[in-house]
């Protein structure tokens, strides 16, 4: 079959999670819309893994969840803290580095 | 670098456009639950019940990887995100006391720019991705013997030892940095402000 369909899954699913990002307000939700995009980009990479008989692709997957999970580890952790001084995990009232 | 022995004769002429076979059947069945799991997960106005549609998503974004023949990624997906991360993410919107239930002030005011950007990003990458593969070919699932997990840890710790160390050591200092983040000012820390209560 032709990979184009994974592909176009895999840009439409990026494009929904790029709206989430820049519609949600939860911090917590936006992380999650992240997640949407960086599996999207893991299809892709698998679909190419697939499509060339090669196993870079595959691997590169495995790192980008890597990369993912300590994303996750430190996101959560910082919300948290925001959350902590300022009652709240919209990302609308994160708007100080220093408080 | 030649991973494995078989190599894809990308033959375009062969098949037919219009080949229903299983795995194409599944591939839109899935891909129909994957997309809209994920427009559940922009759009539902309960937050827990938004971290529930990505289990769904996440897991029909597995079964892709299976029909594509890569195992070990699909059973990675499993247990790292919708074993690990969704947890976390759960744990995350309980800790931030997140309201359960439905509420109106979860979007942003102005939501046409939102979507008029994903729309064009949208089009953007499917008309690339049509310029780019319209005569490339999958090959046959048999032809094609990838992603076993053998061929996956020798491919893993032949070709790509230094970035798997590397990435252990980035995993080290995430670890790190998220308890030194979240520690909650111990020991009189000058610069923490006034304590904000009991929780």
């Amino acid at each position: 079959m032709n990979p184009d369909s994974y592909l176009y899954l895999s840009a439409i699913l990026f494009s929904l999670g790029a709206l989430g990002v820049l519609i949600r307000r939860d911090a917590i939700v936006v992380f999650m819309c992240i997640e949407l995009m960086l599996n999207a980009a893991n299809l892709a990479f698998v679909t190419f893994s697939r499509m060339h008989g090669r196993l870079d692709g595959q691997i590169f997957a495995f790192f980008t969840m890597v990369v993912a999970a300590a994303e996750v580890v430190v996101g959560l952790a910082i919300i948290i803290t925001v959350f902590r001084t300022r009652r709240s995990a919209s990302v609308d009232d994160a708007n100080l580095l220093k408080y | 670098m030649n991973v494995t022995t078989a190599s894809v004769q990308f033959t375009g002429s062969a098949q037919s456009y219009l080949s229903p076979t299983g795995v194409e059947v599944a591939f839109i069945l899935i891909g129909l639950v994957v997309l809209g799991s994920a427009l559940l997960v922009v759009t539902v106005r309960n937050l827990v019940h938004a971290a529930l549609w990505l289990v769904v998503c996440l897991g029909g974004i597995a079964g892709e990887y299976l029909l594509l023949g890569a195992e070990l990624v699909a059973w990675v997906q499993i247990l790292i995100y919708v074993g690990a991360i969704v947890v976390l993410l759960l744990f995350g919107l309980v800790l931030t006391r997140a309201p359960i239930g439905h509420t109106d002030e979860l979007d942003v005011k102005h939501r046409a720019p939102a979507v008029v950007v994903a729309a064009g990003a949208a089009g953007v990458l499917v008309t690339v991705v049509v310029d780019a593969y319209r005569k490339v070919w999958l090959e046959p699932r048999a032809a094609v013997p990838l992603g076993t997990g053998a061929a996956n840890g020798a491919a893993l710790f032949k070709y790509w030892v230094l970035p798997f160390e590397t990435l252990s050591v980035l995993l080290l200092a995430a670890l790190v940095g998220a308890i030194v983040i979240s520690r909650r000012g111990a020991d009189g820390d000058s610069d923490e402000p006034e304590s904000v209560g009991t929780d």
